[in-house]
């Protein structure tokens, strides 16, 4: 279990980009870097690492990365693996890294394929819930109730469980995950690099401009979206279902916060009545009976290729 | 590092960035708050290194932080996270 | 060894992707590419390809595995028709942005609604725009040459841009002809390693395709032209070099046909041109003087040598398998554009004939020749585009 004091110093994530004050996803993409090392290759499709960047000539980012379109994130990332493979360079990992619209909606197909295929790469969903780069409009990532630019008087539908649609795709590792728990985060990035086949890590990614709430809350945010139970840690390894601290503890309602301590601190959900609320409540408690149930479980709860 | 061409045969043949440090030129004068650090309340967890979304908090040999003030953009989360409220926000003089 | 194969344009392909020594494949089958691919499978599962076959699930994932893969350093091919060409159309613009030098080939098909799974050229003709060379194949020998050719051509650091070779459905990808495939070592020699202009490498670090803003986009197309005119230089050069290392030849740009003292010229592209030089035959027989060119290459267009044959000739007939709603043929606009600027030029007519597959004969084609003959003695053309054969 490594410390924060024992990871590297080197930044691969160089200061003076482009991301918004505040932003989730750049955290992230530090502890990326601090798990993993620069022997990657990233696939960025559009989203708001495009832009994190910054302009040619300059790029922010040490590290090997191609740019591809909005829905292909997993297929160049096909095209990546089994270029290294006929060249025998196998001590590259590559990443691809996308946000929520360019994985549950657009990118879906090509994950789907890439998945199935047994693709051996690491796919990271950065999820700051809506699509960031053309400014805040709903993907299929956005919760029931948020205002986006697209839904102004909240979306009607509920969050795409995109990490348990890619379970059922009996990849060997399918993790959640979020940069308030950076060494979560960090530990889950470093087991999926020894995993052969395709891994899926989901990162809750709170984003200061869109979810509208003060920039120097992110880390509490995402904090405040697990002690509430609306974002659960834990990992699907080789179909075992574990919750990961402090998730694992929330299993008992009385311990979890009620979603409306969260919800009040964003202006997104300023339009959110009792009567949502009250929903939205009841689904939480809803799907953790059904991440009790998972965690009970003493044999797999999903398929998986590649067990040993 | 990354040399802006200056003519058109130097370009490459396809757009290709190099690293560099501000490629967006100095974030910091996007702040309107600084963060200022106490060090006498400082304990050196390294929390405020790790959450900085800039990289602009570097840690020293004996972990203790020190910001970058030409790339930090103000957010505040280091300040939000200290353990020992030792890094206050302090609105920026014109 | 070399061995004389008897089989179809799409197997072929297949032989020649194998024989380029391509890393890796990836494509999504379609009407009436598939056996492509499935011969692709074939070799890879049997040990005859030393290469990857990615089983994309859709043609524009197939476009981007090949970017991706190009990108990582090695050579890639991926083969399709119509409706997949056209669902890679905004990977066609990245592949050849980045400056990969892929190589596909089309099985050219009519587009849809409604569906058609017959030969026409709206497939390859609609992505005359994105940056990619095209070649137009009218036997099974020259597609395999012309995939071989395409690989050295692409790999040149004066071009490295995309390609096409485009052959007709069933016409060509499901005739059995006989093909020589030359041995593999000759190969070897003619084409060297992939090369490519740039690579993801982890020793130089470098983050590709990022914004670019308006202060140098404009330059990054210009290289594009840039190299699409040096392609045109070259492509003459590797067809002759091809010619004396394996002894098939295709005409380099166009191929021309009894054109030294034509009156009039037929312009076609594909298989047309094979079934025209019948046709210039009979009509020779009867004292016309009329010759025919075959298109090999649309992109880059062969600008300068329509301006040659333009010089000793009165008319110039197109025969077009695909139209520009709104305006005409592309083979007739450009073989227009091309000629605009000479103070005499010769009439140009737009003829269209064989969309959806519908069959063009040497009877066709004679047909086509009496009538712009007709129009060639009057001095002007009855119309500018004229559909050949349509029910009233």
């Amino acid at each position: 279990m490594v410390t924060i004091k024992e990871l590297p110093k080197e930044e691969y994530l160089l200061k003076g980009h482009a991301a918004c004050a505040g932003c989730g996803p750049a955290i992230s993409l530090r502890l990326l870097f601090k798990a993993l090392g620069n022997k990657v290759f990233l696939v960025v499709p559009a989203c708001c690492t495009t832009v994190i960047q910054g302009p040619y000539p300059y790029t922010s980012f040490d590290v090997p990365l191609q740019n591809i379109l909005f829905e292909s994130t997993a297929a160049a990332a096909s095209g990546i693996v089994a270029a290294l493979r006929q060249r025998n360079l196998t001590d590259i990992t590559v990443v691809g890294w996308a946000g929520d619209g360019g994985t549950v909606d657009i990118g879906i197909q090509a994950l789907s394929g890439a998945a199935e295929r047994e693709t051996d790469f690491i796919y990271i969903c950065y999820d700051n819930e809506a699509y960031g780069n053309t400014g805040m409009q709903r993907s299929g990532a956005t919760p029931y109730g948020a205002w986006t630019t697209t839904t102004p008087s909240g979306k009607r539908e509920r969050k795409k469980d995109m990490p348990l649609i890619m379970a059922a795709h009996r990849i060997p590792y399918v993790a959640t995950a979020c940069p308030s728990y950076p060494i979560d985060f960090i530990n889950k990035l470093r087991k999926a690099k020894e995993i052969k086949g395709t891994k899926y890590i989901h990162i809750l990614a709170p984003c200061p401009t869109g979810w509208r709430y003060d920039t120097g809350k992110t880390v509490e945010m995402g904090r405040l979206a697990v002690q509430t139970g609306l974002w659960a840690l834990f990992e699907i390894e080789y179909g075992k279902f574990k919750l990961n601290p402090p998730s694992d503890r929330l299993i008992d309602k009385a311990k979890r916060k009620l979603v409306k301590e969260y919800f009040a601190l964003q202006g997104r959900f300023r339009n959110l009545t009792e009567e949502d609320v009250d929903r939205m409540q009841k689904w939480v408690d809803d799907d953790w009976e059904k991440y009790r149930k998972l965690a009970s479980n003493s044999t797999s709860d999903f398929a998986s290729y590649g067990k040993i | 590092m990354s040399v802006t061409p200056k003519t058109r045969k130097e370009m490459p043949l396809t757009p290709i960035s190099y690293p560099t440090v501000g490629s967006m030129g100095k974030t910091g004068s996007w702040r309107t708050f600084r963060p200022e650090i106490d060090y006498s309340k400082c304990t050196k967890c390294t929390l405020c290194w790790i959450y900085c979304p800039d990289a602009a908090i570097m840690r020293k040999e004996d972990d203790s932080p020190i910001i970058d003030y030409d790339y930090c953009k103000g957010c505040g989360i280091c300040a939000n996270e200290c353990p020992t409220k030792a890094i206050t926000m302090k609105r920026e003089e014109e | 060894m070399a061995q004389m194969i008897i089989d179809t344009a799409n197997h072929i392909a297949g032989y020649a992707a194998k024989a380029a020594r391509v890393k890796v494949v990836a494509a999504y089958p379609i009407t009436p590419q598939t056996t492509v691919v499935e011969k692709i499978a074939d070799f890879v599962e049997n040990g005859e390809m030393d290469a990857e076959y990615i089983r994309v699930e859709s043609e524009h994932s197939a476009m981007v595995a090949c970017i991706g893969a190009a990108a990582a350093g090695v050579r890639t091919f991926t083969a399709t028709s119509a409706h997949g060409l056209a669902l890679m159309h905004e990977a066609l613009h990245w592949a050849s942005g980045s400056r990969l030098p892929i190589v596909m080939t089309v099985s050219n098909r009519a587009m849809g609604a409604p569906w058609s799974i017959w030969p026409d050229f709206s497939d390859s003709l609609s992505q005359r725009d994105t940056g990619w060379l095209q070649f137009y194949c009218a036997d099974n020998q020259e597609v395999f040459d012309t995939i071989i050719q395409a690989y050295k051509l692409c790999e040149d650091e004066r071009v490295f841009l995309p390609a096409m070779v485009c052959l007709e459905g069933f016409i060509l990808s499901h005739t059995y002809m006989p093909v020589k495939i030359p041995d593999q070592e000759k190969i070897d020699n003619f084409l060297p390693p992939y090369k490519s202009g740039w690579m993801l490498d982890t020793n130089r670090p470098l983050s590709h395709s990022n914004l670019v803003s308006p202060e140098w986009y404009m330059e990054f197309r210009y290289m594009i032209q840039e190299a699409m005119e040096n392609a045109k230089q070259l492509i003459p050069q590797i067809d002759r070099e091809y010619g004396k290392h394996f002894g098939f030849e295709h005409g380099g740009l166009v191929e021309k046909y009894k054109c030294e003292d034509a009156d009039l010229i037929l312009l076609t592209m594909g298989t047309m041109g094979s079934e025209a030089k019948i046709a210039i035959d009979r009509l020779r027989k009867e004292g016309q003087k009329v010759g025919s060119v075959r298109v090999r290459v649309f992109r880059p267009f062969p600008i300068e040598e329509i301006e040659k044959l333009a010089e000793n000739v009165q008319m110039f007939t197109a025969i077009d398998r695909h139209i520009s709603f709104g305006m005409e043929g592309f083979l007739a606009t450009e073989i227009k554009a091309s000629i605009f600027n000479r103070k005499d030029h010769p009439l140009v007519a737009g003829f269209l004939a064989g969309l959806g597959g519908r069959d063009v004969t040497f009877e066709t084609i004679e047909k086509i020749a009496k009538k712009s003959l007709k129009w060639m003695h009057d001095g002007k053309v009855e119309r500018e585009t004229e559909w050949v054969d349509l029910r009233k």
